[in-house]
Order: structure tokens, then sequence, then C-alpha cells
């Protein structure tokens, strides 16, 4: 039998209907839902007086656009988020879906609950209106990002019309330094393949490296493989894997779990499968990255000059940075730091961040905003006693929610400041309109909220 | 869905490089519960002369884009503003992929033709900005001032714009498959 990669088995263990000239049905496991790209969708079945297919394998929660200041909804604050989140309560109180709403002690990220309820499985084809839905791909279950109309078709049949993608094989051998996380090794392999360099394909991270990172850092890989162009981003499950779902409130229980584990435990690229693309890379040259410009592949290392505006997209970018190229970003100054965001907003994130900020406190002239991706990593969190580190750092402690990552809240900068940033994107506007982004790992983004300026994280690491 | 068959039209010719959902319509827009009234909001932060520079450019049904075209976020609401706008077709040499579904399936054609005959076209463009461009999705051709260019598109994207499919009824003409498939598992 032709040996086949990880991407393969999930797919066709999936096909409806198989692809021809008209793309395959695939069927969905885990339809995640939200405020922002959900309305239309409902709408759309109750217009064609459609019924919810499957409430049993759709979850909802509430994100993108909520405060993190408070967990209360006020209208007046905001009168078009405030219909959004309330139409998400209407709509999953109609159709049965189970919601961890804004009031919920399990509300968080949709890409953070996820995982973390253990609703996100190996093996598993998991949907959600939006593109950052790649993250559950750490866990070996295909998992991508889908438009509304797709959010209506799942809603009313549990299928998706797809067209199966390439095979691109990211292996990252070796030992990561001291410092460098799977954000700086993410950010590293776009600046490496460029913004469009995964379009059409599926992101399979394997290597030393990658089976030596925990799942908080291969959801962080995974996460941002929409940022090189592909659509999904797959770590092959492992005991790493198996350790962290064991015991969850959605996972398989007793003789569940072990048949499940038996089963997971086949899914893993066939010696000798072919991917359609390769790129490998030593995990021990990365060093930490920042990003420079305004896309993700637009990164560099963090001791790295500004390259020259080699193009009109360069230009342009440098131009909206107000970056000269050949200057270096460290020490550059810098306004605020957000900490957060479905990229980097779990525990260990946190306690990287903690980790720094412990006995020091954030330059004057900075904002640091540090969000928790759920409710539950909040707990955590305090229980901890990492809150209590930011807030004597001088840091905020919020509520969880996407926050300053997308900006449809409160949380934005002011035009011209510059913030470091642990989220994905790093557009024009992206974080407010005229602010300018710097995408880096929670070490580095702490690290700089210290200085006030871009900094090395390695010079403040325990000797 | 609308229907699409040949469109007759000014063009816009926008070739920028990498141009994302959040430059044609940034995030902090998308909190109508609608899909409405966006078109207003297209480019608002860039607002590039390309598009603004144009008296006329709500007119304007076809835009020559640049390649990866609609990368970033998985929303709707971009093609939703450029239709909203007054776009039917797009031309790149490469669109992103989750942008390029959206598009088909929101009622807006996107032609990926080869750097070569887009490089044609847009030289084309230069020199006569103001000229009628006819893409015509039955015959699969961008006729331009003398230009007669062949594209190339799936089957089914194309019998869903001629014919006005939708995608949903598609699915579920296929209950049985998904009544026999849920219940293997």
């Amino acid at each position: 039998m032709q040996p086949k990669t990880l991407y393969d088995k999930i797919w066709e263990s999936h096909v409806v209907v198989p692809e021809t000239d008209a793309p395959a049905i695939l069927f969905i496991d885990l339809h995640l839902i939200h405020e922002v790209t959900s309305p239309q969708a409902f709408d759309e079945l109750r217009a064609r007086n459609l019924r919810l297919r499957r409430p049993d394998l759709t979850l909802g929660t509430a994100d993108h656009s909520i405060p993190t200041t408070t967990r209360a909804l006020v209208r007046s604050d905001d009168p078009l988020a405030y219909d959004q989140v309330t139409k998400l309560d209407a709509n999953c109180a109609e159709f049965g879906v189970e919601l961890f709403g804004i009031q919920s002690d399990k509300q968080g990220i949709v890409h953070v609950i996820g995982p973390e309820l253990g609703a996100t499985q190996p093996g598993k084809t998991i949907v959600c209106g939006d593109s950052h839905t790649s993250t559950h791909g750490a866990f070996g279950a295909l998992a991508f990002g889908i438009g509304t109309t797709e959010v209506g078709h799942v809603l009313a049949s549990q299928c998706l019309l797809q067209r199966k993608a390439k095979n691109f094989e990211v292996r990252i051998d070796g030992q990561l330094r001291e410092g460098v996380t799977s954000k700086d090794v993410i950010l590293y392999v776009i600046s490496q393949i460029g913004i469009g360099g995964g379009t059409g394909c599926v992101f399979e991270f394997t290597g030393s490296a990658v089976r030596a990172m925990n799942m908080d850092a291969r959801m962080t890989l995974c996460n941002m493989s929409i940022e090189g162009g592909a659509r999904a981003g797959l770590v092959a499950p492992d005991e790493t894997t198996f350790e962290y779902l064991k015991g969850r409130l959605m996972s398989p229980k007793g003789a569940e779990w072990d048949k499940a584990v038996a089963r997971w435990k086949e899914l893993k690229s066939d010696e000798g499968a072919r991917y359609d693309k390769q790129i490998v890379i030593d995990g021990a040259t990365i060093e930490p990255m920042i990003s420079f410009g305004t896309n993700p592949g637009m990164s560099m290392p963090i001791t790295a000059k500004v390259p020259n505006a080699e193009n009109e997209e360069l230009k342009r970018a440098l131009q909206y940075m107000d970056l000269k190229p050949g200057e270096p970003l460290l020490d550059h100054p810098i306004d605020v730091v957000f900490i957060g965001s479905c990229t980097n907003s779990r525990l260990t994130d946190l306690r990287a961040a903690a980790s720094i900020l412990k006995g020091r406190r954030v330059a004057d002239n900075v904002r640091a905003v540090i969000v928790p991706g759920s409710q539950q990593i909040k707990k955590m969190a305090e229980a901890e006693g990492l809150d209590k580190i930011f807030v004597d750092a001088g840091a905020e402690w919020r509520e969880s929610g996407c926050s300053m990552c997308i900006a449809m809240n409160a949380d934005k900068l002011e035009p011209g400041q510059y913030s470091i940033s642990t989220s994905n994107r790093n557009f024009e506007g992206r974080q407010g309109p005229g602010g300018r982004t710097m995408l880096a790992s929670p070490l580095t983004a702490a690290a700089s909220a210290v200085t006030g300026k871009v900094t090395d994280l390695r010079r403040m690491l325990k000797k | 869905m609308t229907k699409l068959d040949q469109v007759t039209s000014r063009v816009v010719c926008f070739t920028a490089e990498n141009i994302n959902t959040d430059q044609i319509i940034p995030a902090r827009f998308l909190k109508r519960i609608d899909k409405s009234g966006f078109g207003n909001d297209l480019f608002t932060d860039m607002k590039p002369v390309e598009v603004f520079g144009l008296p006329d450019a709500r007119q304007r049904q076809i835009m020559l884009c640049g390649p990866n075209f609609g990368c970033g976020s998985s929303q709707k609401h971009a093609v939703w503003t450029l239709r909203d706008f007054g776009f039917r077709v797009l031309i790149s040499t490469a669109f992103a992929d989750i942008f390029k579904e959206n598009s088909l399936k929101n009622g807006v054609l996107t032609v990926t033709l080869e750097p070569a005959a887009h490089q044609q076209l847009v030289d084309a463009w230069q020199k006569n900005p103001e000229g009628e461009m006819t893409v015509d999705l039955e015959k699969q051709s961008i006729t331009f001032a003398g230009l007669s260019i062949p594209f190339s598109i799936n089957s089914f994207n194309r019998t869903c714009l001629l014919e006005g499919l939708d995608e949903l009824g598609y699915i579920l003409r296929h209950e049985n498959q998904i009544q026999t498939f849920e219940a293997a598992r």
C-alpha cells in the first residue's frame, strides 16, 4: 500500500463523497462558533427553514469583540459588539448549542478552550469561522478556518465542500537554544518561505525540536500556519498529546480512553510518505525573532538590522513602521506591550512572561496589557500568583478574550504607537488605526516591557 | 447566489502585492450582523490612489489585482465589501486560498492568470485606462483593447457561478450519503 501522510489519513477517513470535478464532501467532527462569523449563518438557516444538524458537534464561545476589562457587557459601551454577543446567546439557545458565554467560567478564546476542554482531539476534523483554527492541528486534528457561508453549510449539513490540499513537511531538527520559543520558530519559518509559501498546502511539523515541544508550544506553531499561507498545520500526536488530554472535561473516559489512545497512536505519517514540498531547518540556528514590517513574513532575528527596501511592498511597510533600512531594532522605543491572543495566551506563555517580570518593573512610558486566553487559564495563573507578579510589575491583568490582537474591543493602539505583541498579525491598523505592531514571543515582549525598548531577552535570563 | 456569466466594464488596476483582508476592510468594521453596506469602508485605511483616484471607481466592476490578493483572515466580509463596492471580477496571478473560495461562493469571480498574460492586461490598461474589458465566463476569455486572453477555472465553480447554483443545496442533495457516513462512525 502507498505510504500516506497524516493529512492523507485524516482526509480519507472523513470523505463522505469523493472529489471529482466538484470538491469532496467532507464530514466535520467539531464545529466551533463565535459571535463574529456566526450571526449571518444562523440567519441563513432560519431563512431556509433548516435545522442545526448536529448540535452535539457544535460548541460556542464569545471572544472577539467582548471587553477584557470586565465581564459586564454594556450596550452603550459598544452597541454593535453587544448585539453580536447577545445574538450569539440567542442563536445558541434557539438551536441548542452548548455555549461558553461571557459569564461562563469556561469562556475563552475559541482556539484556547477547544483544547482546554478536551473537545479538540487527534484525528478529528475541526472547523471554525476564524483563520487561526489551524491551532488545533497541534493535536493531530485537521483543523482550518472557514468563511461565514461555510459556517452555514456546516450548521445545516455537518459537512463542507473541500478540495484536498498538498502536503508540506516543515521539519525542525535539533534543539532550540535558550530563550528561543516556538513563536520564534514559526516566525523564522514564515520569514523563510514567505506569507504565501504554504498556499494550497497543509503543513506537517516534524523533527526533534517539534517532538520536544509541549502542547502550548505546538499550538503556537500550528496557530500561525495560516500566516505562512497554509490552511492548516499538523503535529502527529504522541505521549505529550495524550498526557495533555487525559482527564479533560470532554476527553474520553475509562475504557473509551484506552481505545481512543490506541486509535490515536496510528495517526502519523507512514515511513516513506511523500510530501509535495519540504523545508528542513536546524532549530539550533534560530534566534529570538521579531517582525519589523507589516506582515508576519517580514520578520528577522532580534539582533539583525532592518533590511533594504528591495520592493514597493517593503518600502511601504518600512514607511508605515517609520523604520529605515540598516537600522537595528534593538533599543527601538516602544509604547505598548500586549501579551495574549490565540497564539500566546496559555499558561506556559504567561509563566514565561512572569519569569522575566518577576521582581522587575514595566518601564514608566510603557503600557503592558496581559490577557489570559481563557477563564480557566486566568484561574490557574492566579493560583500560581502570576497575576501578582504582573500587577506588581505595573502591568494590566485582564479577563480573557481576543483583545488587542484584533482591536475589535476597546483595547487598541493609538496612531503611531509601537507595540510588541505576542499575537499573530502585524498588518497595518490591525491593533488600531495607525498602530505599529512588532510580533515576538512572550519572553521578548516581557523583556521589552521592562526596558521600554526592543530588547534581547537573553540578557535577562538567569545565569 | 447571483448568477454571473459575462461582465463588461471599465477596470481598476491595483496590483500591489499581498493585499490582505484587513486592508480590504479592517477588522474593526466586522461587527455588523448583516451582509450589506460594507462597500463604503473598502480600503478605508490605506486609501490607494489606484482606486480612489478614479471618480467612477464604484462603477468599475473588474479589478486587476496583485499577487496573493486577499491573504490574512478568513473573514468573508472582505468579499462582501468588494462586491458591495461594485466589483464582480478580480484578476490576479494568485489569490489567497480562503479568499478565493469565499469569492467564488459569493458571486465574485476570481480569475487566475499566468504572470505574462496578467502583465499584458496591465500594460494594455496603462495605455487605455478608460477602456472597457469583457470577462466572459461561458467562453472563459477576457477581451480588452484587442487582446483576447483565455483563462481556466474549475468546472464546478464555473457551473455554480453560471447557474447561480447554491453550494448548500448541492451538499444537502447528498443527505443519504451523509446519513450512511454518520451511521458508520
